[in-house]
C-alpha cells in the first residue's frame, strides 16, 4: 500500500506549496498594490503609530511636532498655525491625508526603515521615531510679509539667490494646520506662492531683458522706438496712458517700463530664443522644490480657452508674452526664481526648503547642499541686468522699494486683469538686493487691486521683506 | 544485538528530547518578545512560562520513552512546537484567552496519556467500529439540534452546553470516522477489488460491500448540507476518500469522489445562501458592495491586507494591527485567534514565517506517512493515512481560505488557533498515530503481546 501513501503525500506538498504561493503572492508580489488599495486603512493606522518628527524653522522655532495621543498613536500639532500652514502643509493620519512638507519630506519624518531594523528594532516593540526636518523658513520675515499683504489676497516669497533657500513662503488666504479641513471665508489650502496661474506683467520684461542681452542681439544702450501704439501681433499695443517715448536705450525701456519697446525686443527674438530663456529660467516645468509635486503649477503661457501652449508654439503672441501678458500665467515663486537667478550671476540654484534631517538621538543624517539647478546667463551679462534693475529702484517706477544705503535692485509689475475697463490690476514686484552680492531674492503680488500699481502697492512689501531678512545677516 | 538495539532505542527518545528544546525555547523567546512589545521590559513571568511549558513536554516525553519507547522521535516535538507557537500567538492577540488555552493544551496532554494507556492496543478500536461510526454522525449532526446547536458565520458547527462549555464536535468525528473506515476497509479493500466489474474502464466494486462506505459519505454529506459547511467536507471527503483510495490502489475511486465531490460543491455553491456569499466574497473580496456587506469579504479582505502588511519579514511580534481605535474599538480582522491566525503570523512574522510554519505541518505529514508506510497491518496503515491527511486537509482548508485559494471556512489550523476541542482532539489524533507507529517500529522479535484473541485468526501478511 506504500505506492498509494507516496502518491498522497506528494499531493499535500503540492497543496502545501500552493499555499506558500498564494502566501507570496500577497506578501511580496502583489503587497504594494494591496496597500495601496483604497479599502485598506491599515497602512493609516501605522502611520499613526510612528511619532513623526519636528520641522523646525531656520531659527530653531517648531513649526510641526508629535504629541501623544490615546492608544500609543500620535497626534500632529502646529505651534506656529496659520502662519507656515502652506509651507509646512499637515498630515492626519487618520483621514490618511497630507500636504506640504509634511507629505514631501514624509519619509524622512516617518524615519527611514532599513531592513534589519524593520526585523530586529521592532521585535524589541520599541516605538518608531521620525527624523526631525530642519527648513530655512525665517519666522521674523514670514511674520513681515502677512503684515504687509494686511488681509489682502496675494503672495510673497522670499530666496535665498546663493543657495535656493526658500526663507518666506506666504500665500493668504491662509489656513491653519491643526484644523486643515476647515471651510470658511478667508481659509484656503491653495497655496498661491506655487499655484497660482498670475499674468507676471513687466516684471516678465526681465527675462526679456536676459534673453535679448545673452542673445547678444542686444545691449542695454541699444535704441529701440518706444512711441504708442504699435502693432504687435497684428493687434495694436499701447504703452501706460498711450504714451509715446521716441527712440530709447533699453535702460530707459526698463526703468520706465515701456511695453512697445520690450514687445518689439521680444518679437525680434522670436519665439524659439525667448522660450529658450524662459526654459532656462524654470517655465514649462514644475519647480524642483522639496514639495509635492501636486501643490505646484507650472508656470507658461496658455491660449484664451485655457490650453497650455507647446513650448514655442506658432499660435502664441510671442510679444505680448514679452511684456509679461498674452496669456503668460506664473507662479510667485517662479518670479522670485527669476529674480534669485539674475542675483546670483545667472546661475538659478535649486529652490529648497529642508536645509538638515537630524535623527532622534541628534545625528545630522543628511544636509541639503546648495547645488546649481540651471545656468540662465553669463555673470556680466547678469552684472549688467542687476544695473538696469537697479534703475528702476532708484529712479524708476521701483522706488517703493529703496532701502537707505542698500543698494536695491527690482522690477515692478501691473497687470491688468478681469474685464477691461474695469480698472482691476494686479500689482508685483520681484528684486533683490543688496547689490553687487545679493543675499536675498523676493516676489510680491497682490492678486487684485483697483488701479494700484506695483511700485506703489508690492514694493513696499517687498522693501520691508528685504530689510528684515539683511538685518538678521542674511 | 540487544546492545544495540538499546543504544538506537535511546536515541531515538533523545532525539525526542532535543526536539523539545527549540520548542522551550520558542514559547520562552516568543512571550520575552511579547512582554517586551507590551511594557518594554523583559518580565521573568516569560521564563516561568517557558519553564512550565517545557516541564509538561518533559513529562510527556517521559511518558512516551517509558510506554512507547520505539515511537516515531520526531512527532512529538513538532506537535510541541505547534502548541507552544500557538499559545504566543494566541497570547499575543488575548492573554485571557492564551490562559484558556495553556488550560485546554494541559488537558489535551492527558487525554493524549490517557490514549496511550487505554488504547495501547489500539486495534481493539475495531471491534466498536459501528458504535463509534454511529457516535461520530451524532456529533455531527448535534450543532444543529436546538438548545445546544449554535450557527457561527451561517455555518453550523459549535455545540453550546450553557454554563459549561462549548465544543466543536467535528473535531472528534473526524477520527471516529477515519476510525471506522480504517477499519471497515481492512476486511472489505480485498473483496471490493477482487469481486469487482469493470464498467467504461472503471472498476465498479460490488454494492454489497461498497454500499456502507457509499451510505457514510452520502451521510457525511448530507449533515453537512445540513452544516452548511464545505471547508469541512472537503476536509472529511478527502480524507475518507484518501483511505479508500489507499486501501483499493484504485484512481478511478477518487476520480468518481472527486466529481461527486465537484458537483455537490456547485450545488451547494449556488444553492444555499451562505456558501454562496462565501463564494462570491473568495471570487471578489475587493468588491466595495461586497467588503461592505453582511457576510461580505471584510474578514477575507483584511487577511489579506494583513498579509501584505507583513510581507517578506514580518513586522515583528505584537506589531499587526488588529483593531481600529476608537471607542469601542472596531475590529479590523475579525476572529484574529481563531480563523484567522495564520494572517496575524504571515502579518507579524512574513512569508518567512508562514512558510516556517507550514513546514513543521509538512514534516508532521511526512513522520505521519512515514509511520503508514511501516506500520504491519493495513488497519494500522489506513487508520494512520486518514488521521494524518485530515490533519493535512484540514491545514489547507483554512490557511487556503485565509490566502485565498479556497473559500474561506472556519475550521480551525491545528495545535496552533484557539480551541479547546481542536487541540484537545488532535492530541489524541498525535496519541493514535504514536501508538501505530511505537507498533510498527518495535523490531520483530519483540514480544507482540496477543491482546487481542480475535486476531490471531486474522493473519497479516503486509
Amino acid at each position: 500500500m506504500n505506492k498509494p501513501i507516496l502518491r498522497i503525500f506528494i499531493v499535500l506538498v503540492l497543496l502545501f506549496a500552493l499555499l506558500l504561493v498564494w502566501t507570496t503572492r500577497w506578501t511580496v508580489i502583489d503587497a504594494s498594490q494591496l496597500q495601496n488599495n483604497p479599502l485598506n486603512v491599515r497602512t493609516l493606522l501605522d502611520e499613526l503609530k510612528i511619532k513623526r518628527g519636528r520641522i523646525l524653522a531656520d531659527d530653531g522655532t517648531v513649526l510641526a511636532k508629535s504629541v501623544p495621543a490615546p492608544g500609543g498613536t500620535w497626534h500632529r500639532s502646529y505651534p506656529t498655525g496659520s502662519l507656515f500652514a502652506q509651507a509646512v502643509g499637515y498630515s492626519t493620519a487618520a483621514a490618511g491625508d497630507s500636504a506640504g512638507l509634511e507629505l514631501s519630506r514624509g519619509p524622512e519624518l516617518r524615519g527611514v526603515q532599513t531592513g534589519l531594523s524593520s526585523v530586529f528594532g521592532q521585535l524589541g516593540g520599541s516605538p518608531r521615531v521620525g527624523d526631525d526636518v530642519y527648513t530655512t523658513l525665517d519666522p521674523k520675515a514670514q511674520r513681515v510679509a502677512v503684515a504687509g499683504l494686511a488681509g489682502r489676497v496675494g503672495s510673497v516669497v522670499a530666496l535665498d539667490p546663493r543657495t535656493g533657500a526658500v526663507k518666506v513662503m506666504y500665500s493668504n488666504p491662509t489656513y491653519n494646520d491643526n484644523d486643515p479641513h476647515a471651510t470658511g471665508p478667508n481659509i484656503s489650502n491653495f497655496n498661491r506662492a506655487t499655484q497660482a496661474a498670475y499674468p507676471p506683467g513687466s516684471t516678465f520684461k526681465v527675462v526679456t531683458d536676459t534673453a535679448a542681452l545673452t542673445s547678444r542681439r542686444y545691449t542695454p544702450s541699444s535704441v529701440v522706438n518706444g512711441d504708442s501704439p504699435k502693432i504687435i501681433g497684428g493687434v495694436p499695443l499701447a504703452n501706460d496712458n498711450n504714451q509715446s517715448f521716441g527712440n530709447i536705450d533699453l535702460t530707459t525701456a526698463l526703468t520706465f517700463s515701456v511695453n512697445t519697446v520690450w514687445a518689439q525686443v521680444a518679437e525680434a527674438l522670436g519665439r524659439v530664443t525667448m522660450t529658450d530663456y524662459m526654459q532656462r529660467f524654470g517655465f514649462y516645468t514644475k519647480p524642483p522644490l522639496d514639495y509635492p509635486s501636486d501643490e505646484m503649477s507650472v508656470s507658461r503661457p496658455f491660449s484664451p480657452t485655457g490650453a497650455a501652449y507647446p513650448p514655442a508654439s506658432p499660435r502664441e503672441d510671442i510679444g505680448r508674452i514679452g511684456i509679461g501678458q498674452g496669456g503668460l500665467a506664473v507662479t510667485p515663486l517662479q518670479m522670485a526664481m527669476v529674480a534669485a537667478a539674475v542675483a546670483n550671476g545667472g546661475t538659478l540654484m535649486t529652490p529648497h526648503f529642508t536645509s538638515r534631517v537630524v535623527d532622534p538621538t541628534g545625528v545630522t543624517v543628511e544636509t541639503i547642499k546648495p547645488s546649481v539647478w540651471r545656468q540662465v546667463t553669463t555673470p556680466s551679462m547678469a552684472a549688467e541686468i542687476t544695473q538696469m534693475m537697479r534703475r528702476v529702484v532708484e529712479e524708476g517706477t521701483g522706488t517703493p522699494a529703496a532701502l537707505g544705503g542698500i543698494s536695491v535692485a527690482g522690477k515692478t509689475g501691473t497687470a491688468s486683469v478681469g474685464l477691461p475697463g474695469q480698472g482691476f490690476t494686479q500689482p508685483w514686484f520681484i528684486g533683490f538686493a543688496p547689490v553687487p552680492h545679493p543675499k536675498v531674492a523676493v516676489a510680491v503680488t497682490i492678486e487684485r487691486t483697483r488701479g494700484g500699481f506695483g511700485g506703489t502697492v508690492a514694493a513696499p512689501i517687498a522693501r520691508s521683506v528685504i530689510q528684515t531678512l539683511l538685518s538678521e545677516g542674511q | 544485538m540487544s546492545a544495540n538495539r538499546a543504544t538506537r532505542r535511546l536515541s531515538a527518545r533523545n532525539r525526542e528530547l532535543l526536539g523539545l528544546l527549540p520548542a522551550s525555547l520558542l514559547v520562552t523567546a516568543g512571550f520575552a518578545g511579547v512582554f517586551i512589545q507590551r511594557s518594554n521590559v523583559i518580565s521573568n513571568v516569560s521564563l516561568i512560562y517557558g519553564a512550565i511549558f517545557l516541564g509538561l513536554c518533559l513529562v510527556a516525553h517521559v511518558f512516551i520513552r517509558r510506554r512507547l519507547p520505539h515511537a516515531d522521535p520526531y512527532l512529538f516535538p513538532l506537535v510541541a512546537v505547534l502548541a507552544s507557537f500557538g499559545i504566543v500567538m494566541v497570547y499575543r492577540i488575548d492573554p485571557t484567552q492564551a490562559r484558556q488555552q495553556a488550560q485546554w493544551f494541559v488537558l489535551g496532554l492527558i487525554l493524549f496519556v490517557a490514549t496511550i494507556i487505554w488504547l495501547h492496543d489500539y486495534r481493539k478500536l475495531e471491534r466498536y467500529r459501528y458504535v463509534i461510526m454511529a457516535g461520530s454522525l451524532v456529533l455531527l449532526l448535534l450543532p444543529r439540534l436546538p438548545v445546544i446547536g449554535y450557527q457561527a458565520n451561517g455555518a453550523y458547527l459549535g455545540v453550546h452546553i450553557p454554563g459549561l462549555f462549548v465544543f466543536q464536535p467535528e473535531e472528534f468525528a473526524k477520527i471516529g470516522l477515519v476510525i471506522f473506515l480504517a477499519s471497515y476497509l481492512r476486511d472489505t479493500r480485498q473483496v471490493m477489488v477482487i469481486g469487482a466489474r469493470r464498467f467504461l474502464g472503471l472498476t465498479i466494486p460490488p454494492l454489497k460491500h461498497f454500499g456502507p462506505v457509499l451510505v457514510i459519505w452520502g451521510l457525511a454529506m448530507v449533515i453537512l448540507i445540513l452544516l452548511h459547511d464545505v471547508g469541512s467536507s472537503l476536509m472529511f471527503y478527502g480524507g475518507l476518500l484518501t483511505i479508500l483510495y489507499v486501501a483499493t490502489n484504485r484512481i478511478s475511486f477518487v476520480v468518481v469522489g472527486l466529481i461527486a465531490f465537484g458537483l455537490g460543491a456547485w450545488y451547494l455553491g449556488s444553492h444555499i445562501t451562505h456558501i454562496h456569499y462565501r463564494v462570491e466574497d473568495w471570487l471578489h473580496p475587493f468588491n466595495p458592495h461586497l467588503y461592505h456587506a453582511a457576510l461580505g469579504s471584510y474578514q477575507i479582505a483584511n487577511g489579506i491586507f494583513a498579509q501584505a502588511a507583513g510581507g517578506m519579514f514580518g513586522q515583528g511580534f505584537g506589531q499587526a494591527v488588529l483593531t481600529i481605535p476608537g471607542n469601542p474599538p472596531v475590529p479590523l480582522l475579525p476572529a484574529p485567534q481563531t480563523d484567522m491566525i495564520y494572517a496575524v503570523v504571515t502579518d507579524e512574522l512574513g512569508l518567512f514565517g508562514a512558510a516556517a510554519l507550514l513546514l513543521v505541518y509538512l514534516m508532521v505529514i511526512w513522520r505521519g506517512f512515514k509511520t503508514a508506510m511501516l506500520a504491519r497491518d493495513s488497519f494500522s496503515t489506513l487508520l494512520v493515512v486518514g488521521l494524518t491527511t485530515m490533519l493535512g486537509l484540514q491545514v489547507f482548508v483554512i490557511v487556503g481560505g485565509v490566502t485565498r485559494v479556497i473559500p474561506l471556512t472556519g475550521v480551525t489550523l491545528p495545535f496552533v488557533s484557539y480551541g479547546g476541542s481542536s487541540i484537545i482532539a488532535n492530541f489524541v489524533l498525535v496519541a493514535l498515530v504514536l501508538l501505530a507507529s511505537d507498533r510498527a517500529r518495535t523490531p520483530a522479535i519483540a514480544t507482540r503481546t496477543p491482546a487481542d484473541p480475535s486476531r490471531a485468526s486474522t493473519s497479516e501478511n503486509e
